[in-house]
């Protein structure tokens, strides 16, 4: 694994597209767009810290299996939210036979 | 008697792991008399296996912090979608000014921490030093905010198990005026400031910790132990004080930013 | 072959061509290894060196087992009556949390991979070391003062929630010592995630040159599988345990409904760690067997790949599956139905360990020592607590016997019938490795079989008592059930045999070094990395980087042996009848 060097120019760039992005997510935050409103927030902060990762983080100059580990990390993060997220949107469902069952008896 | 059989040898090692190291280090002074680089420990081939092995050591931390931050957010989630209302109420109680200044803050520190790492891989020891100790002032100046703001929020006596718990009555009024209807539950709130504080003081933490890791870089790097050859420590300590500054980045928009249309 | 000809050589006579063991550097004295490489305290208590601290894992899990066994012979003598008359109800919720946390956080988690898999990781793949010798030692000490937490509690009083601290009772009722016992998990907790880290990185880094991924035993990917888990599970139940704990102390309800809160949120979080847990224990065990079984077979192990491949599939599986624990909470049908099938996925990757053992097994020159009985045991207790556990998965029958018996053999089937088995016949395995001593070879078998027969007569009837209705936790159960009594009887008595059956190798293993003799550098004969070096190794493992240029389990067949030295190369027997491949 040898090591790149990030010249500094790039990572000014970096810190000028976070402070936008900053300002960005407060000046949204007081418009109304719904329920995109966590989505639009969201979005800004995974770009934000995409950048992080893969510039000031050097993800994306480093080895495959650094990226595995991070992919894996957050992969292992989604798996906690979509398996207990499934118990919670699922909550008000009973399934159409039990209630049958339950009329029935 | 039986004999194991095997195509098995056990031969001498075929890769001489010093003289790979000889070409790539030209300082004497940096090898002592086997001509090992100071810093290599004594179970590794090579620096680059040991960088190799502390930098995969220093990712595979990071995702147990990931999984140790992720149950907080589950729990964050979980919560708001059971009381979305409580949560965008509470969420304007806090003071965006403080959070804004704050999320500039831990960004700029994490550029300063980037060109620290820079300095240490061009070998340039004077602004390696000065950019350390810009970062170290960048992180206490977050922690100051913070506890500026923590401080206002107990003067209101808005934190967990306060009794009675209550949030500052001008942003209810103000809430009550804007919206017509009543604030929401209070214990409800209350129960977004379990997870705030959970958060922001286990982010605290972190950041305390990354302070102090940076005061002893700064403390070595002042004396000269990290070269271009060998600088894992102040590359490791950014990826952790990049983390720090990730889960900051993600915390301000759901904690200060819901419910401020 | 028995034992004591091979203890009896010194050294098994070298192929021509074969250099068998590193011959020791000229500037060392010969024989000097890891045990008499320094003798004070400090050269223990403060060593970097892995074997050593391997050993201190040893001597401490041996420990919490004997404490937890003592509160598990606790359980069995009250439940010899039906009434709760040797502990009260509430002196009995504490035993039997006690005996629950010691050995699951103190004993189950760290047990193999802490003792076997931090002393033979490194020899496996090549390496002077693990790659952070000192976090390890680091590891130790805080399951040091993790127990001594837990411990320092159950002095103080105990616990009374159950090892699972079930919300709300744990956060809000319970009058017990919680919270210091939930300070002992975390700390415990970060030693197992310290150990995991600094397995991935080593396999990953320090392989000696020529270790492939695909030559790398399968002891090692079943402990990379391990690790996986450790790292990726444990902080969630730190932070849980946290929040519990914060709930507990401000009073203030995280998983309080009143507030907002759910305490099923606390099972969620709780099991998403939990249950990957039980793979954390299991895993290392199967990685034993599938060393024991191809040495006592001298045959290759069948399908390499698919028993690698089926660790990690465990792994990840295990992560998916942790609902099933949650089937009678308030948990929604539709996600119990998912929970429910990918339950039943995980028993495929099982399966294939079970049936590539079996197969390994089949038409191989098997040797019955010690280990290999152990891994026998272990093949047929496994996969009856693995088929109970795919009862389990089924929703309709887990409901049913959810929370009785049924439940309480099916995981000690895999708990001790699994793993402790697995733990006592790798063991057995590398002690001589360890130790440099061999153990009395007839008394391996005699407690090998005690061991066996107590743990089928203490579990098996508690399937029969759960499918009948017996609950668990409970210090007292109806007369008017006489079965009830019977099969409680049968269990206490069982449980006597299997502690004495543990008893007997605790006295002929110590007693073996001093008394046992000098065991050779390979006294099985086996092809791993481990055994191409002395027993006991020396401080760093090998006196030369090994260069591997052969697969794990190259054995040959049993003919082929003999006629060694005999034969040139293209006048070997027909093999094709025996090497499976």
């Amino acid at each position: 694994m040898s090591e790149h060097i990030v010249q500094p120019k790039s990572y000014y760039k970096i810190f000028g597209a976070l402070m936008v992005l900053t300002a960005l997510t407060v000046v949204v935050a007081f418009f109304d767009f719904g329920a995109l409103n966590d989505i639009v927030a969201m979005t800004i902060a995974v770009t934000k810290a995409t950048l992080v990762i893969l510039f000031f983080m050097h993800v994306f100059y480093s080895s495959r299996l650094t990226k595995t580990i991070v992919v894996a990390g957050f992969f292992w993060l989604a798996i906690m939210f979509v398996m207990i997220g499934s118990d919670y949107l699922s909550r008000g469902y009973v399934p159409r036979g039990i209630t049958n069952y339950v009329e029935r008896h | 008697m039986a004999t194991r059989v095997e195509d098995s040898t056990l031969i001498p090692a075929v890769h001489d792991t010093h003289a790979n190291h000889r070409v790539a280090h030209h300082d004497p002074h940096t090898e002592d008399a086997s001509g090992h680089h100071p810093a290599l420990q004594h179970h590794f081939d090579n620096l680059e296996q040991q960088r190799d092995a502390t930098t995969l050591g220093m990712w595979t931390f990071l995702v147990t912090e990931i999984m140790f931050f992720g149950g907080l957010f589950m729990a964050y989630t979980v919560y708001r979608v059971f009381n979305p209302e409580a949560f965008e109420a509470a969420s304007r109680v806090l003071e965006i000014k403080y959070g804004a200044i704050n999320t500039a803050v831990l960004i700029a520190s994490s550029l300063t921490m980037a060109m620290a790492v820079y300095f240490s891989q061009i070998g340039n020891r004077k602004l390696l030093v000065a950019f350390l100790g810009l970062t170290m002032i960048l992180g206490t100046a977050f922690l100051g905010i913070k506890a500026i703001e923590y401080s206002h929020k107990f003067a209101h006596n808005t934190y967990p198990g306060a009794v009675p718990f209550e949030v500052d009555h001008h942003v209810v009024e103000e809430y009550e005026r804007e919206k017509g209807r009543p604030f929401p539950d209070i214990n409800r709130v209350q129960m977004f400031y379990v997870i705030y504080y959970g958060m922001t003081g286990i982010h605290a933490l972190h950041m305390v910790i990354g302070i102090i890791a940076l005061g002893f870089l700064t403390f070595y790097g002042y004396r000269g132990a990290y070269s271009p050859e060998y600088n894992s420590p102040v590359e490791l300590t950014g990826l952790y004080w990049h983390f720090v500054d990730i889960v900051w980045i993600f915390l301000f928009p759901l904690l200060y930013l819901i419910g401020r249309h | 072959m028995s034992a004591i000809d091979r203890t009896a050589r010194d050294m098994p006579p070298a192929t021509p061509g074969v250099k068998r063991i590193a011959e020791p550097r000229a500037d060392e004295r010969p024989g000097s290894n890891y045990l008499n490489n320094g003798y004070g305290w400090k050269s223990w208590l403060l060593t970097k060196d892995h074997k050593r601290i391997g050993i201190l894992y040893l001597i401490s899990i041996s420990l919490f087992f004997a404490l937890g066994g003592i509160y598990a012979g606790f359980i069995r003598l009250e439940l010899l009556t039906p009434q709760s008359d040797l502990l009260q109800p509430a002196t009995y919720n504490k035993v039997f949390t006690q005996h629950g946390i010691i050995m699951v956080f103190l004993f189950l988690v760290p047990s193999i991979p802490a003792t076997l898999g931090n002393f033979l990781i490194p020899l496996m793949i090549g390496a002077k070391d693990l790659a952070f010798p000192r976090i390890n030692l680091l590891s130790w000490y805080l399951l040091i003062i993790g127990a001594v937490f837990a411990l320092g509690a159950m002095m103080y009083g105990g616990v009374d929630t159950g090892w699972t601290f079930y919300t709300p009772f744990s956060s809000t009722y319970s009058n017990t010592y919680v919270t210091a016992t939930g300070i002992g998990i975390f700390v415990a907790g970060f030693s197992s995630i310290l150990t995991g880290l600094n397995f991935i990185v080593t396999i990953h880094t320090m392989r000696a040159p020529g270790m492939t991924w695909f030559r790398m035993p399968l002891f090692v990917w079943a402990h990379y599988a391990t690790s996986l888990i450790m790292i990726l599970g444990t902080p969630v139940l730190a932070i849980t345990i946290s929040l519990m704990a914060f709930e507990r102390v401000t009073r203030v309800g995280i998983f309080d409904p009143a507030l907002g809160g759910d305490p099923i949120l606390f099972q969620h979080l709780f099991w998403f760690y939990s249950h990957p847990a039980v793979y954390i224990m299991l895993l290392p065990g199967m990685g034993i067997i599938s060393e024991i079984i191809s040495t006592f077979s001298r045959k290759n192990i069948f399908g390499y790949k698919f028993v690698a491949f089926s660790s990690i599939a465990i792994a990840v599986f295990g992560f998916l599956v942790w609902g099933h624990h949650m089937f009678t909470t308030g948990q929604s049908v539709y996600a119990g139905l998912v929970f429910s099938f990918i339950s039943y996925a995980v028993a495929v990757p099982s399966a294939i360990k079970v049936f590539n053992w079996s197969a390994t097994l089949f038409r191989g020159s098997i040797s019955y020592d010690t280990p290999m009985l152990y891994a026998l045991g272990f093949l047929g207790l496994f996969t009856l607590g693995g088929m109970t556990g795919v009862f389990l998965a089924a929703i309709g029958l887990d409901v049913h016997v959810h929370d009785t018996y049924f439940v309480v053999a099916h995981f000690h089937y895999i708990m001790v019938g699994g793993t402790l088995l697995a733990y006592l016949g790798g063991l057995h395995y590398w002690w001589p490795k360890m130790f440099g001593r061999m153990y009395p070879e007839g008394w391996g078998r005699f407690s090998a079989l005690v061991v066996f027969v107590g743990f089928n007569l203490t579990f098996f009837p508690q399937f029969l008592l759960g499918y009948l209705g017996m609950p668990r936790r409970y210090a007292a159960y109806p007369v008017d059930i006489p079965a009830f009594q019977v099969l409680h009887i049968l269990s206490t008595a069982g449980a006597t045999i299997l502690g004495a059956g543990l008893v007997i190798p605790l006295i002929y293993l110590i007693w073996s070094l001093i008394g046992g003799p000098k065991a050779a550098g390979d006294p099985w004969m086996a092809t791993g990395l481990e055994w191409r070096t002395a027993s006991p190794p020396p401080t760093e493992n090998f006196h030369e980087t090994p260069v591997v240029t052969w697969n794990a389990y190259e054995y040959a067949p049993q003919e082929d042996m003999e006629v060694i030295g005999k034969t040139s190369p293209d006048d070997k027997p027909d093999r094709s009848s025996y090497s499976g491949a």
